[in-house]
């Protein structure tokens, strides 16, 4: 209050920024960090140290601070807590007042909450475990552009998972040669194909003739097979500009869907594009090349939950989640976390899948979540368990490796999953039963049968780097 | 040469989404599947189209859905009398989940005759 006289000098942080009391707003913005501080700083110190540094903050007092009512905008630490296991860390839960961010922004929420305070030097590591946004702040963003329930129907995919596979080998098909490849998985039995991330428009192939044969790859699937079938063309580019053209064309030739990167595409691009999809009647799939840089580290980073509740936030009908049975880092407790908070409209605190806050989701549409990377046939009951019907269950090599070709790989897939979603919903255990219901299914199917001898040695048995505390 | 023979050659089917991969399924799949439907409180609804229209979004309704129908003997009549009906259309079962808004289940129990 104005009462406040200027004394110039250093304060210690906890003086204003942590606050014990404190009983957070139901439109407060939360946030739990994994906190390592540099040794001899008491953790309330570094807690609120984080707790300024992330809002408003900064090392010295200054008088203009005086011309406004820091009271209110200050982000508060307001409790900290032990981490199972780990002497060396506290969590610090920090909350921001609402109106510190702008509207409809994730951009905005991360340059303050992961900004400057993640190198500050009080601190060893700093790690953002999970955000609550109030649903006032939700109700700002525009989310998926489709959601769920408006891909399923305009695709025609019910009670099951979708089937989809990456286009191999991911560098260097001319467009003709790409197509057949989109062309033979179609016509086998998938619902959609994707371009590779680092598919854009390279000298072997530009986007313009990939997005023409691909167009047509998709028009005689459809035709010959009666069902819907889409391919993500990848319309990640070096400017905002070239992005938005290539969308334009895809949806130009009848193309469905596109894809994006969103994280080294970046935020910004990302929700313009969402909100481009929207308005073009898009759907939009999203990569997340870049997340293990970000999120795989324990004690440094932001977890990928943050991650994938920002992209639902700046929209996007399908973020990829890691499979938990591939080649791809993920524990399985913690991907059904983050999972939830793509597709449920509430989530409650459930700190065993590294949840920490009831998260709200209001009528926010939800995302299919993308299980990709080294899955093959004998995955598949696994994964139908796993992940459920709200997900698209991509096999790349696991198509196109079959000893046939693409077409048959897609069959044998396709089999395989409604095999198994059959099976559960007669009530059985289909992890349990895997063998007896494959074998089943492979009678009718030698394309399966086929499948399930190639692959039968495979297996990605390593420890998760990135464990939940418990 | 040898390479080739082991080769097989996968025919395009024209299938009729989920389950369409199967081979038809016998009384007994029929009922666990609708049992299902009926376990998960979704509302089991009948639709029908012949086979030229059958990429269409709409296919036509059998009466109504049947709102709180949980007799699984009552749905068989109906799909077995919209059969008779329209012997030459593709008649399909689907859960209605009013909370999602969405089917979940949807699966051709009748090809239609050829």
């Amino acid at each position: 209050m104005s009462s406040n006289s200027y004394k110039a000098g250093v304060k210690e942080y906890r003086e204003k920024y942590w606050t014990p009391e404190y009983v957070p707003l139901d439109t407060d913005l939360l946030a739990c960090f994994k906190v390592t501080g540099q040794s001899g700083v008491p953790n309330e110190e570094v807690a609120a140290a984080v707790a300024a540094e992330s809002s408003t903050g900064t090392w010295s007092t200054v008088w203009s601070e005086l011309l406004t009512d820091l009271e209110y905008y200050k982000g508060r630490a307001y409790r900290i807590e032990d981490v199972p296991g780990d002497s060396e860390s506290f969590y610090a839960f920090v909350a921001y007042p609402i109106d510190l961010f702008e509207e409809g922004s994730v951009v905005n929420v991360l340059t303050s909450l992961v900004g400057n305070v993640f190198g500050f030097k009080a601190l060893k590591h700093l790690r953002l475990e999970d955000i609550r946004f109030p649903i006032a702040y939700i109700k700002t963003c525009g989310g998926p552009p489709a959601g769920i329930q408006v891909e399923r129907d305009r695709l025609n995919k019910y009670g099951r998972p979708m089937l989809g596979a990456t286009i191999k080998p991911k560098l260097g098909l001319s467009a003709k040669n790409y197509g057949r490849a989109v062309y033979e998985c179609l016509r086998g039995g998938l619902d959609l194909t994707k371009d590779d991330e680092n598919v854009n428009s390279q000298p072997f192939m530009r986007w313009r003739d990939r997005f023409e044969f691909v167009a047509e790859a998709i028009d005689k699937a459809q035709r010959e097979t009666g069902e819907r079938k889409g391919h993500y063309l990848n319309v990640t580019a070096a400017t905002p500009e070239e992005m938005y053209r290539r969308a334009e064309f895809a949806k130009e030739v009848g193309c469905p869907i596109v894809m994006h990167d969103f994280l080294t595409g970046g935020f910004t691009a990302n929700t313009g594009l969402a909100n481009w999809c929207r308005e073009n009647g898009m759907l939009l799939h999203i990569h997340r090349a870049m997340h293990a840089v970000i999120d795989r580290h324990p004690k440094h980073g932001i977890h990928f939950r943050v991650l994938a509740k920002c992209l639902r936030l700046s929209g996007g009908d399908h973020l990829h989640t890691g499979t938990v049975v591939g080649k791809l880092e993920g524990d399985r407790n913690s991907t059904l976390g983050f999972v939830d908070q793509l597709r449920e409209s509430f989530v409650p605190e459930d700190r065993s899948r590294g949840v920490f806050f009831d998260q709200d989701w209001g009528s926010m549409p939800g995302v299919f979540a993308v299980a990709s990377g080294g899955i093959h046939v004998w995955h598949m009951p696994a994964l139908v368990n796993i992940f459920g019907d709200d997900s698209v269950l991509q096999f790349g090599g696991g198509t196109q490796g079959h000893p046939w070709g693409n077409a048959a790989g897609a069959a044998a897939n396709r089999v395989a999953l409604e095999a198994s979603v059959k099976a559960r919903n007669e009530g059985r255990e289909i992890e349990k039963e895997t063998r007896d219901i494959l074998t089943e299914a492979a009678k009718h199917s030698p394309e399966l049968a086929i499948a399930m001898e190639t692959w039968k040695e495979i297996k990605f048995e390593f420890e998760t780097v990135d464990k939940l505390d418990v | 040469m040898a390479y080739q023979q082991t080769q097989g050659d996968f025919q395009t089917m024209a299938t009729l989404e989920t389950f369409g991969f199967l081979p038809k399924f016998s009384q007994e799949e029929i009922n666990a599947q609708i049992a299902y439907i009926i376990a998960n409180g979704w509302t089991p609804g009948i639709e029908h189209e012949h086979p030229d229209n059958a990429y269409d979004h709409y296919w036509t309704m059998w009466k109504l859905p049947m709102f709180g129908e949980t007799d699984m003997g009552h749905i068989l009549s109906e799909l077995e009398a919209c059969h008779r009906s329209y012997p030459d259309h593709h008649v399909r079962l689907t859960g209605y989940d009013n909370y999602t808004q969405s089917q979940g289940s949807a699966f051709v129990v009748f090809e239609a005759r050829r």
